[in-house]
């Protein structure tokens, strides 16, 4: 699927983190092409989350090169990736319980009118917009309703409509699929198919071998902080990623 | 946006929340509100006293008194922090402010001779131009309110400590502060503007009282803030989940800052407003009534774990308090009642929404 021809939204080289006397990642090299499903799965404590809170600029690497779409790029605080192109879902999904599904998915973003110097937000317009988002993802979520007295699949449709929001060219999800129903999990793996279409590229963070399998094009192993596969989903086999993860096959 | 609103979603198993479980109906805010209601009306039936003008006058003045920086502390509160320095700060502002007008308007004073002159007859003061004086006087009262302000926020978005522990720390500074400045005798607003200031901190306009047209005023500016400004959302989204907040690329930091900026400027406004009332700004003004501020917010329904509050509620929880207060005097039972029944309404209004929300 991957079109070496193409430009890779993102592209690492050599990348490493230490955490004081910890190695977390270890010389992680890795490319993700526009409209590419890219599964990233490991163990717990395998590097997956370090690695994503890297590219998604919460950490600075200690050794390595980001580059965005071609340019190098240095993320001091998430809003730097964000300003580039790059959204996260993240697991615990990062909502504000007190406000509206609405409000949640234009948080740091709200629409507003201008009444002369006074700049107002705009509820109706981003209700309207929400209410597309969700509808796209065929979520029964209603936009003034407050994120409180949400279902787990509502929250998530919540997060993940706020990454449809801004024109991500990279969104990565944390374990979307973790906590919500069989039915729901149709929907986001249906989402993710959507965002490929529109050439946006997705890494997937999850244990849930079936959902990899079902929408990846790729897949990437890491284990004890490096990367010990990076293969086609149609080259490998649920057995093989298995192996890789628990480390009965050292590397692919 | 051409969307209609009932577009591409069909509900099958969410259903609507209807509008009396939601908004202020479901809030603690409403709950206090009804129990104002009925309060009134039982002390309508109870003294014949209490729906007068006069008492009706006094009672607007006196919980305006409290309420505007109980409009500050609720931002605060939203925010899931606290300020307890308000009682401080109302009392620093007000005595800055009349040592500042009693300075400018001394004739001799190298300051002095830029605001005022001596009239023909050598002993009357007259302002050069009416009314800057009391500009100047309100603006630096203000000023050292912005400083302290931006010194809780620092100390608390930046420096991250508790505000808890930061606001106790300025309690006790800018009262020590007070002392200091005034060697402990307190100050009273003196020159030619001090009728100016009284008109404007304790006068009526017709019949209305004018702290009471500055807290109406104050509230509304609040509402359209804190429910129509990204500010506000802000405000809101910080109280809910700060980390979340953060994530969404929220500028924790300013709005933290900011929050606190503005409770200590609504002290302030407060404080130079009783000044006016009692005519002077002693150096023991307004103490302990950070107690009675951040009370009034939590009756009202701000919840000091944060994400909820409103100037509604505020405005209700001084209300209260003060009709309460008002009517234990017009009962004629002792007003050292007062502080217990205070207490034991904070815990019922937080009582009952505790178990209103576990019913639902």
């Amino acid at each position: 699927m991957a079109k070496t021809d193409a430009t890779p939204v993102l592209e690492l080289t050599g990348i490493g983190k230490e955490f004081g006397a910890i190695r977390a990642l270890h010389d992680v090299e890795m490319q993700v092409f526009p409209g590419e499903v890219v599964g990233l799965m490991g163990d717990n404590g395998a590097g997956k989350s370090t690695l994503v809170k890297i590219i998604a600029g919460n950490f600075r690497p200690t050794h390595g090169e980001i580059r965005f779409a071609g340019s190098t790029v240095h993320f001091n605080r998430p809003v730097d990736a964000r300003a580039v192109g790059i959204e996260v879902v993240y697991q615990d999904l990062a909502l504000s319980d007190n406000l509206t599904a609405a409000a949640n998915v234009f948080l740091g973003r709200e629409l507003k009118r201008k009444f002369g110097p006074i700049a107002l937000l705009d509820h109706k317009a981003m209700a309207a917009r929400a209410l597309e988002l969700f509808g796209e993802l065929r979520s029964e979520t209603r936009p003034d309703d407050l994120v409180k007295q949400m279902s787990g699949g509502q929250r998530q449709a919540v997060a993940i409509a706020r990454t449809r929001l801004s024109n991500a060219r990279l969104v990565m999800m944390d374990e979307p699929t973790a906590a919500i129903s069989v039915r729901q999990v149709e929907q986001v793996l249906g989402l993710i198919h959507r965002l490929k279409e529109q050439g946006v590229a997705v890494m997937l963070i999850s244990h849930r071998m079936p959902d990899v399998f079902a929408v990846c094009d790729r897949v990437i192993v890491m284990r004890r902080g490096e990367k010990r596969a990076d293969k086609p989903i149609h080259e490998t086999s649920p057995e093989e990623v298995t192996a890789l993860i628990t480390g009965a096959k050292e590397a692919a | 946006m051409t969307m209609p609103m009932e577009s591409p979603i069909t509900f099958s198993n969410v259903g609507k929340i209807r509008w009396w479980q939601r908004g202020i109906f479901a809030s603690q805010t409403g709950y206090v509100l009804l129990a104002l209601a009925v309060l009134l009306v039982i002390m309508h039936f109870a003294s014949p006293y209490f729906f007068t003008e006069g008492n009706m006058q006094n009672v607007a003045k006196n919980f305006s008194f409290i309420a505007i920086a109980t409009l500050g502390v609720t931002f605060v509160i939203i925010t899931g922090g606290i300020d307890l320095s308000v009682g401080s700060m109302m009392c620093f502002s007000a005595m800055i402010t009349s040592m500042v007008m009693t300075e400018l308007s001394a004739p001799g004073s190298p300051a002095g001779a830029l605001f005022v002159h001596m009239a023909a007859d050598g002993k009357t003061v007259l302002a050069n131009v009416p009314g800057l004086i009391l500009l100047v006087s309100i603006v630096a009262g203000l000023g050292v309110a912005l400083v302290v302000g931006l010194v809780n926020g620092f100390c608390i978005a930046v420096l991250g400590l508790s505000p808890f522990v930061t606001t106790l720390g300025m309690l006790s500074i800018v009262r020590g502060l007070g002392y200091v400045v005034s060697n402990g005798r307190g100050s009273f607003p003196g020159g030619p503007d001090a009728d100016y200031f009284y008109a404007a901190t304790s006068g009526d306009v017709l019949g209305v009282p004018v702290p009471f047209i500055y807290l109406v005023i104050l509230a509304l500016a609040m509402a359209v803030v804190l429910h129509h400004t990204s500010f506000g959302r802000h405000v809101f989204a910080l109280g809910g989940n700060e980390k979340a907040a953060e994530l969404t690329g929220i500028p924790v930091v300013r709005v933290k800052i900011e929050v606190y900026v503005i409770c200590a400027l609504a002290a302030g406004l407060q404080g130079i407003i009783i000044s006016g009332w009692l005519g002077s700004a002693p150096a023991n003004m307004a103490t302990s009534y950070e107690l009675n501020v951040i009370a009034a917010a939590v009756i009202g329904g701000a919840n000091l774990a944060g994400g909820i509050g409103g100037p509604l509620g505020a405005i209700v929880g001084c209300v209260l308090l003060e009709v309460i207060r008002n009517g234990l005097v017009l009962a004629q039972v002792s007003s050292y009642w007062q502080q217990t029944l205070v207490g034991v309404i904070i815990i019922l209004a937080v009582l009952v929404d505790r178990i209103r929300s576990r019913m639902t």
